[in-house]
């Protein structure tokens, strides 16, 4: 297992472009101190054994709850509540360009 | 004050007409007038004449078939949607968003003919143990001013205290109902994984979230639970099982009942006064039949790393439809301590680490789940506190991230395991605040908690003591 306590801001720099958060150098640079805390703490974990052991992920023992493939109208937003909630343009949803982003 | 009233009284006085309903709502926010500038508890206060002209529509539609929370004033964490009505989750990513559909537990409450009367202070996304890192300001303590309401549902529980309304609405990932119940001297049931709908709740941990009542009292809470609980197919993880009648059954005795008292869970991590008050709670369950025996829960202290893996995993993925296109705004927006959690998540969750951390808490996961059945195949609840710690002031758990994460000791493990909590006052400290106790239950045991809940409630006076504001 990795060294917890181990994270530099390149890490955080790419962990925060996993998660489509734009961070400046300053948070980067505080969150490294943050992130390697609380890592460190969570790694407390490491100490059980968990040998042979599954997972667990949910608690409800239910797996793949299917419905029909079929419209349920109750569901459906007519076209002008779905884009309510945002400027729109001829009936669309208005977004930055993407094909000039630099990343 | 009408809603010192319990809900089964207010019910009934509305029956007979000797309660208004528009007297209800108007007492609403007469309270609402008076406190709300100091405590801050609701990010949304409804249209008063709106919620006057439903009132007036109820009591003129009222029949004797009616809902025990017919025409009866609830306010629900901003937490779930109701459409036409702003949701924030306490974020100013979701700012201004009007959605465009109701939450279930909404829409079940709205057909029963209960009056919304507020959305109500959170921490942002459910992420917090103190209604600070909220985006529309804290949540003061009704019992003190200079200390946080408990969270991330601070602002529900603090309604209530207030006297805002009948009941609430809150929202239980790790510890955000009960935590704010034990801090404000209110009672509360974090149900079993699935037994309430989940839909049209803003997800903050989809394995872990929960949806339930907050209330003056247990059978109050027992009303609100019979009316949302229950089977939608918009959620395919809500079960399927008959709701019991839980207000019926609340009365049955508690001789014999085996209630187990981890002795973990009194360590020194604990405040003393808690502690003793807890001890003196235990009493009165002996006192009234029920058998209490000392048992060991030894994986505790493991219970807050693997939350606080499992939980930023999962609002990670789950915060990550928040891009400000279809609704709301940027993901610039998210505060710091969502911003820590996020990157968490996307941590354990990344490439070379999974293994580590998010597979490693799922193994731990399965290991709690089978401490806790074997021991409640053996008990009918466990005794345990809410809190390790009284109230704290504003800013002392926001300077210490690891005392942050603490302050979810004995709440966050019921969540992993899916198990069902009731949180209920049992006495109050030497500074004057609120203490709370949770009795935790198997799977689906929330009648049989309502039972304990209630006989102790019957014994006992610390939930009708109200702050003094």
């Amino acid at each position: 297992m990795t060294n917890a306590a181990a994270l530099t801001k390149k890490d955080i720099d790419h962990i925060a472009g996993l998660a489509n958060l734009s961070i400046t150098d300053r948070q980067s640079e505080e969150l490294v101190t943050q992130l390697e805390e609380t890592v460190t703490y969570v790694s407390a974990l490491q100490k059980i054994s968990t040998e042979n052991i599954p997972e667990t992920s949910q608690v409800t023992n239910t797996e793949n709850v299917y419905r029909k493939d079929e419209i349920d109208s109750e569901r459906l937003l007519s076209q002008k509540d779905a884009l309510s909630g945002k400027k729109q343009y001829k009936g669309f949803f208005v977004v930055d360009a993407v094909f000039d982003r630099e990343k | 004050m009408l809603f010192n009233l319990s809900i089964s009284a207010l019910a009934e006085g509305i029956r007979k007409k000797d309660i208004s309903i528009l007297d209800l709502v108007l007492e609403s926010f007469k309270a609402v007038e008076q406190c709300e500038h100091r405590v801050n508890a609701l990010i949304t206060v409804i249209d008063k004449e709106a919620a006057l002209t439903r009132a007036k529509k109820l009591q003129q539609a009222l029949t004797t078939a009616a809902s025990p929370l017919y025409g009866i004033p609830f306010v629900m964490k901003d937490a779930y949607c109701t459409r036409g009505v702003q949701t924030t989750a306490a974020s100013n990513v979701l700012a201004g968003y009007i959605p465009a559909y109701s939450a279930t537990v909404y829409k079940r409450l709205e057909d029963a003919g209960a009056i919304l009367i507020g959305k109500a202070n959170m921490d942002a996304w459910g992420h917090g143990a103190s209604t600070e890192n909220t985006d529309f300001g804290v949540t003061k303590n009704p019992w003190d001013m200079q200390r946080s309401a408990g969270g991330s549902g601070g602002g529900p529980a603090a309604a209530l205290a207030c006297r805002y309304c009948a009941f609430a609405i809150g929202e239980d990932t790790g510890g955000s109902i009960r935590n704010p119940a034990a801090w404000n001297n209110v009672s509360a049931m974090k149900v079993t994984y699935g037994r309430v709908s989940r839909y049209g709740a803003i997800a903050y941990a989809s394995s872990l979230d929960t949806v339930g009542p907050t209330a003056k009292t247990i059978e109050d809470c027992a009303f609100v639970l019979e009316t949302i609980a229950g089977y939608d197919p918009y959620d395919a993880t809500s079960s399927r099982k008959l709701v019991p009648s839980y207000s019926r059954e609340i009365g049955q005795s508690i001789k014999g009942r085996k209630i187990a008292f981890p002795t973990e869970f009194y360590g020194k991590a604990l405040d003393h006064q808690i502690r003793d008050t807890i001890i003196q709670a235990r009493d009165v369950f002996v006192a009234q039949g029920a058998i209490v025996k000392d048992v060991s829960l030894p994986l505790l202290e493991y219970g807050v790393p693997m939350y606080y893996i499992l939980a930023p995993s999962e609002t990670s993925s789950n915060l990550g439809r928040y891009d400000g296109v279809r609704f709301g705004s940027g993901r610039e927006f998210f505060t710091k301590e969502t911003m820590r959690r996020i990157m968490t998540g996307t941590y354990a969750l990344s490439s070379g680490y999974y293994d580590a951390y998010y597979k490693k808490a799922q193994k731990v996961r399965s290991l709690f789940i089978k401490e806790y059945q074997e021991l409640l195949s053996q008990y009918d609840a466990i005794l345990t506190p809410v809190t390790p710690i009284m109230p704290p002031r504003f800013g002392e758990l926001l300077q210490d991230p690891i005392k942050n994460m603490m302050a979810d000791l004995y709440t966050v493990i019921v969540n992993i395991v899916g198990l069902p909590s009731l949180a209920l006052p049992c006495g109050f400290g030497s500074n004057g605040l609120p203490i709370g106790m949770q009795l935790i239950g198997p799977m689906f045991s929330e009648s049989t908690l309502f039972s304990l809940g209630y006989a102790y409630q019957e014994a006992t006076d610390w939930h009708t003591k109200m702050p003094n504001i």
